[in-house]
């Protein structure tokens, strides 16, 4: 076979779906996609994104790597679950957009400054320390790392008030904050699933 | 009383369509002897209600009149309507029958002349013309009806306005002291040809059958078309009776969809190119149609059918499948969705929404009399379970007229099989 052949059979040898059906939580669904539309059309955020999921799932078959995996897309998805009640072939269209922020996400690939992401990467650290979600840390880091800092913080002053009066935030959680009862048993499962799942990854580039 | 002559080889017909018609017509000029039931008051189903047939946009008139000629003439077929099969026991070549007859309030002596309806004012939703127009106590199901005998609604018996009926016939047909009743017989093999209903479009929630006067299913519009139909054959909006012009088909309205019908009911996008024809000549360059679809399925010869619509600048397609249906101020739907040409969003406002629905098999699968293997979907398997009991038209499978009276000649022939393997024993 010529060079140009080849070069063309490798232009166009999708890797990108596999990868896509072996990373990406719910990947396998992708090529049962008919490109209907309907997703995008229900979409109630949809004029916010670049590519809406039917979009997506066409560029995946396409093999448009770098421009998925970066895209801003997937990342404006708000679970709201309308897409996957309407999709004709049942596919799991939310779940698949999560995963597809999370694989990039994973492979550093994600846009710089995304909000979305940027939260998500806050949760996940406040979550780490002690087992479980402190809710007050997690305001204040968002107020800082996402909003506006104290301009924000000020906004939410009053509530923030009512809830302490109502026994609903303690402030002193600020400080530490209590942990679940196994916090290093707790850790030690992470620390397995993160290996697991690296080990996973890394067979996948072999 | 009702008496049917019937033995092991007589064939039994389910449903008085264009299947069971033809199934039954085959049967009965090959010299079998024929019953042939069917639950409305009258034969040719859902095809009577057509305004015209696709490809060859001719009417429904033509090719069922020749076969309600042709029932009508062979001494071999007994006709039964108003009648359901309520119990079918046995097996190949020897099967029981039960049939429940409904009673009909008018007898033979009918002449179809119309009296009792000129004085029953009691009026009902018009199940002909999917209840977009009324019908009185006293009526003839349709103006072709066969046979054509005039149906007391059961309402009205025992109020004054049967009465009224009654005095008013100078034919003596009229009998209000007609009752439910059943007949038995025997027969060798059964051809069930019970058919298709259309998909129930208000099950179809973002599209807001069930909200919006605008939007319709294609059944609906079909008798819309129709010049005998509830508005003359004028296309308006129920809203508010005005001419429509802007008209959008959502194609793959309940079929091809997890959530409603698995399968393609195969009709539908020709369904929707014939339509499409009623309202391009009704309104010349008037018309502005828009087709949503997924993808356009025109198998075979048809494809010079869409050919041609593709060709009218007045008909535009849009390949998307429409996710949700609002309505505007003006009461105009408003077709929102993303277009697979480019994924351009749109929100276009018609003045007539239309949605394409498909067929589901008209007998739930729990609900037939007998045993019988369906499939997923619900229509009738080619089984061997089945033993004498033949499916023939859209029990069996979503299929347009053509190819439904073809699968009935088939069935037919299946069911002479049978009752020629019972002559043959007993000679």
């Amino acid at each position: 076979m010529s060079d140009l052949n080849t070069n063309m059979i490798e232009k166009y040898r999708n890797s990108f779906l596999n990868e896509v059906e072996a990373n990406v939580e719910e990947g396998e669904w992708v090529k049962m996609c008919m490109q209907c539309g309907v997703c995008s059309g229900s979409c109630p955020l949809g004029n916010a994104w670049d590519h809406p999921p039917q979009e997506l799932f066409m560029m995946i078959r396409a093999g448009k790597r770098e421009e998925v995996l970066s895209s801003d897309s997937m990342w404006m998805c708000t679970s709201c679950y309308n897409c996957i009640v309407r999709c004709p072939r049942e596919v799991p269209i939310t779940h698949i957009m999560h995963g597809l922020a999370h694989y990039a996400k994973r492979l550093g690939m994600q846009p710089k400054e995304q909000p979305t992401a940027k939260f998500a990467q806050l949760f996940w650290d406040n979550l780490m320390k002690k087992g479980r979600v402190n809710e007050l840390k997690l305001g204040v880091d968002l107020y800082f790392k996402v909003g506006e800092g104290m301009k924000t913080a000020m906004k939410n002053k009053d509530i923030g008030m009512a809830m302490w009066k109502a026994k609903r935030m303690n402030p002193m959680e600020f400080f530490g904050g209590h942990a679940v009862k196994d916090l290093k048993g707790f850790q030690n499962a992470i620390k397995k699933a993160e290996e697991l799942e690296a080990a996973r990854l890394e067979k996948h580039k072999a | 009383m009702t008496e049917v002559v019937a033995t092991n080889e007589t064939i039994l017909v389910v449903g008085g369509g264009i299947s069971g018609m033809t199934a039954a017509i085959e049967a009965a000029e090959t010299g079998k002897r024929v019953v042939l039931v069917e639950k409305r008051p009258y034969l040719g189903g859902r095809v009577s209600q057509f305004y015209k047939y696709f490809p060859k946009m001719c009417f429904p008139t033509c090719g069922l009149e020749i076969n309600q000629r042709r029932t009508k003439m062979n001494p071999n077929i007994t006709v039964l309507t108003m009648a359901e099969v309520t119990s079918l026991e046995g097996e190949a070549g020897n099967y029981n029958a039960t049939i429940t007859l409904s009673p009909r309030y008018i007898n033979e002596n009918c002449t179809g002349c119309g009296d009792c309806a000129k004085v029953v004012e009691a009026e009902f939703d018009n199940e002909y013309d999917y209840g977009m127009s009324k019908r009185k106590g006293a009526y003839l199901p349709h103006v072709m009806a066969h046979p054509m005998r005039y149906v007391l609604d059961p309402a009205i018996i025992g109020t004054e306005e049967a009465d009224k009926a009654k005095a008013a016939c100078k034919v003596d047909a009229v009998d209000l002291d007609m009752q439910e009743e059943e007949v038995k017989f025997n027969c060798g093999a059964v051809i069930w040809a019970t058919g298709w209903q259309p998909y129930d479009a208000d099950k179809i929630q973002p599209y807001g059958h069930d909200r919006f006067d605008n939007v319709l299913s294609n059944v609906e519009f079909e008798r819309m078309c129709d010049p005998k139909g509830p508005t003359g054959g004028k296309i308006v909006r129920p809203s508010d009776g005005k001419e429509a012009k802007n008209i959008a088909f959502i194609q793959c309205a309940g079929s091809r969809d997890r959530n409603h019908l698995y399968h393609c009911s195969r009709i539908c996008c020709m369904a929707t190119l014939k339509q499409t024809n009623y309202v391009t000549d009704a309104l010349g360059d008037d018309a502005d149609v828009t087709i949503y679809y997924i993808d356009i399925r025109s198998i075979d010869r048809f494809e010079d059918f869409y050919k041609k619509v593709q060709e009218n600048d007045n008909v535009k397609f849009v390949k998307s499948k429409v996710a949700s249906v609002t309505q505007d101020s003006d009461g105009n739907p408003v077709c929102n969705g993303v277009d697979t040409e480019g994924y351009n969003r749109y929100a276009q406002a018609h003045d007539l929404v239309i949605l394409a629905t498909g067929m589901e098999p008209s007998v739930d699968a729990d609900k037939f009399p007998v045993d019988i293997v369906v499939n997923r979907e619900g229509f009738i398997e080619a089984d061997e379970k089945n033993g004498g009991i033949f499916a023939a038209g859209v029990a069996s499978e979503a299929l347009d007229v053509n190819r439904a009276v073809q699968h009935a000649t088939g069935a037919a022939l299946r069911a002479i099989q049978v009752v020629n393997r019972v002559a043959s024993t007993e000679a």
